[in-house]
C-alpha cells in the first residue's frame, strides 16, 4: 500500500518546524507504524537526505519511548495502544497521514518528532518513590493489603509515562500522569506515610514545569495506551485537598 | 547514545536553571491554605467547582421564581415584593452571588490563560476523541452567558434599558413584574437572545454538572454514566424551563 506522509520536520528546539511531504510506497500492512517510518527513512538515508528523527525503544508498548501524534490523536486512531503497536492495516491506500510530535510547552521539540520528556522524570523525582527502606523481597503476605487495593494500585501503575495525555488534552496539562503516580503510591501500605508530602510536591513540580490545567474533558484517558482511569485523577484531587488541610492544622 | 549526549549538549544551561527552579518546587512551600487554593491548579478546579454549584442552585431558585410568571400577576408580583422587604437577605444573596461569580471567572481566566501558555505552538492537526461539543465550548458559552447576565440585570434589575419599568406598578401599588416580563419577551430579538443564551447555558451545565463531581473528586466509574446523563438531564430542563417562559409570551399564552 501506498500513504502520502506530512512529516513534522524541524532542525532543532530554537528553529521554527513544518510539515514536509512525503511518499511512502511499498508499505507492508503488516507493518507497524515505526517499521514504516523506518523504511521511509531508508529511501531517505539512500537519497543522502536527513532521516526522520523519532523516538522509540522497546516497540512493544511498555517503554513509553513512542511519542507519535497521528492525525491528530497521540499514539493514532487505535484505542490502548502505543505508537509502536499501531499497524499499517489501520490505514487505507493513498491515505493521507499527518504526523506531529507531542506538543506541550514543558515538552520542547528536539529534533522532528522528538520531543524532551523530562519533565515527567522530575516529577517523579519530587514524589513519585518511597523512602522507606524495602529490603530484600519480603515474604509475599506479611502486609496484609486488600485485593481492592492493589487493584487499584496495579491499574493506576500500568502508566509508562509516555505523555500521550499531555499530548492529547486541549490544555496540555499533565493531571492523569500524576493522578497515576499518586494513586499507584498512595493506595498501598508502603506508599501511605508519605502521601501527603508525595501528593503536595508532585503537584507543585507539575505546576513548575508549567503543565495546564484540566478541564475534564477525558481526552486524556482516550488517549491513553494503557486505559489508565479518570478516577486517579479524582483520588490526585481528594488526597491534594486532604494535604493541603492536614498542612495548615499539622505542619510537616 | 549519540541522541542522548547531542539533547544532553543542547539543553545543558537550560537544565541547569531548571534544576533550581525544581529545587524550589521539591521543598515544601509554607503554604496558606488559602493562598494554595487560589494559586494551585487543583485548588482552582475545587473553587470553579464549588462556586459553578453555587451559581447553579442560584439558577435553579430563580427558575423557580420566574415560572411562578404562569400562575399570574398576582403570585409573581406578590413574590417579587416578598424580596424587596427582606433587604438584608436580598442584599446578602446579591452580594453573595457577586463574590461567588467574580472568583468563578476569575478561576476560569487565569486557568484559560495558563492552559494557553501550555501550548504556545498549536497542533496542524488535533482531532479530538471523544470529548463533548459542550466541554469542548465550555469558555465561550461561558463568555457568552456573561454578556447576557451582565444585558439581563441592566435590563430588569437596574432598569437602564428601559427606564419606564420604573414607574409601572400594579393595583395594589408593587412594581408590575409580570408586566416588565410580557412586554421584554414581547420583542422578538431580547427573546431571542435570552432563548440563545439559555441554549449556551444548557451547553455550559451538561459538562459543567459532570464536572464538578470530578473536580471535587467526588466521580467514580461507578456512577460516572449516570451522571453524566444526571447533568445533560437536569440541563435540559432548565432550559426548557426558562425557555417556557418567553415562548409563553410569543404565543400570546401569557397576557
Amino acid at each position: 500500500m501506498d500513504l502520502k506522509l506530512k512529516v513534522w520536520r524541524q532542525k532543532n528546539p530554537e528553529s521554527p518546524g513544518g510539515l514536509v511531504d512525503y511518499d511512502a510506497t511499498g508499505v507492508n500492512p503488516d507493518m507497524s507504524f515505526l517499521e514504516m517510518l523506518d523504511v521511509v527513512n531508508e529511501g531517505l538515508i539512500e537519497k543522502g537526505e536527513d532521516p526522520i528523527a523519532f523516538d522509540h525503544d522497546c516497540r512493544e508498548g511498555i517503554c513509553g519511548s513512542c511519542s507519535l501524534t497521528i492525525n491528530g490523536i497521540p499514539h493514532g486512531p487505535q484505542k490502548a495502544i502505543a505508537t509502536c503497536q499501531l499497524h499499517m492495516r489501520h490505514f487505507e491506500n493513498g491515505q493521507t497521514v499527518v504526523i506531529e510530535p507531542f506538543r506541550a510547552r514543558p515538552f520542547p521539540v528536539m529534533k522532528d518528532l522528538i520531543v524532551d520528556r523530562g519533565r515527567f522524570d522530575q516529577i517523579i523525582e519530587a514524589g513519585g518513590y518511597i523512602s522507606a527502606r524495602t529490603g530484600s523481597a519480603p515474604e509475599a503476605n506479611s502486609i496484609p493489603i486488600p485485593k481492592q487495593t492493589t487493584d487499584r494500585a496495579m491499574d493506576a501503575a500500568e502508566c509508562i509515562g509516555c505523555g500521550a495525555c499531555v499530548a492529547a488534552c486541549p490544555n496540555a496539562s499533565a493531571m492523569l500522569f500524576v493522578g497515576a503516580k499518586v494513586t499507584h503510591l498512595n493506595s498501598m501500605p508502603q506508599g501511605r506515610p508519605e502521601r501527603d508530602r508525595r501528593v503536595l510536591k508532585m503537584v507543585a513540580s507539575m505546576e513548575e514545569a508549567g503543565f495546564g490545567n484540566c478541564t475534564n474533558t477525558f481526552e486524556c484517558v482516550a488517549a491513553c495506551p494503557k486505559e489508565i482511569k479518570g478516577e486517579v485523577m479524582a483520588q490526585m484531587y481528594r488526597d491534594y485537598v486532604k494535604a493541603l488541610f492536614r498542612q495548615a492544622i499539622r505542619p510537616e | 547514545m549519540v541522541g542522548a549526549l547531542w539533547i544532553a549538549s543542547v539543553c545543558g544551561k537550560e537544565r541547569q536553571r531548571e534544576r533550581q527552579r525544581f529545587d524550589k518546587a521539591l521543598t515544601l512551600r509554607n503554604m496558606s491554605i488559602w493562598v494554595e487554593l487560589l494559586r494551585s491548579s487543583i485548588g482552582k478546579k475545587y473553587i470553579m467547582a464549588i462556586t459553578g454549584f453555587l451559581l447553579f442552585i442560584f439558577v435553579i431558585g430563580h427558575l423557580l421564581g420566574n415560572l411562578q410568571v404562569f400562575l399570574g400577576p398576582e403570585a409573581i408580583n406578590g413574590y417579587a415584593e416578598k424580596l424587596r422587604s427582606m433587604p438584608l437577605l436580598l442584599w446578602g444573596a446579591r452580594i453573595g452571588l457577586l463574590v461567588v461569580a467574580a472568583l468563578h471567572i476569575w478561576m476560569a481566566a487565569s486557568l484559560t490563560i495558563e492552559n494557553r501558555r501550555a501550548r504556545p505552538e498549536p497542533y496542524q492537526l488535533k482531532t479530538p476523541i471523544q470529548a463533548t461539543y459542550s466541554a469542548r465550548t465550555i469558555r465561550i458559552s461561558g463568555v457568552i452567558i456573561l454578556a447576557f447576565v451582565i444585558y439581563h440585570l441592566l435590563h430588569f434589575t437596574f432598569l437602564v434599558i428601559e427606564p419606564d419599568y420604573a414607574t409601572w406598578t400594579d393595583s395594589a401599588g408593587r412594581p408590575h413584574v409580570y408586566k416588565m416580563m410580557v412586554a421584554g419577551f414581547s420583542n422578538v430579538w431580547i427573546s431571542g437572545f435570552y432563548l440563545l443564551a439559555m441554549l449556551l447555558l444548557c451547553l455550559h451545565l451538561s459538562h459543567g454538572l459532570m464536572s464538578m463531581f470530578q473536580s471535587v473528586g467526588l466521580r467514580n466509574p461507578v456512577w460516572a454514566r449516570f451522571l453524566e446523563q444526571l447533568a445533560r438531564t437536569i440541563a435540559a430542563l432548565i432550559f426548557l424551563g426558562y425557555a417556557s417562559i418567553p415562548v409563553a409570551v410569543l404565543s400570546n399564552l401569557i397576557e
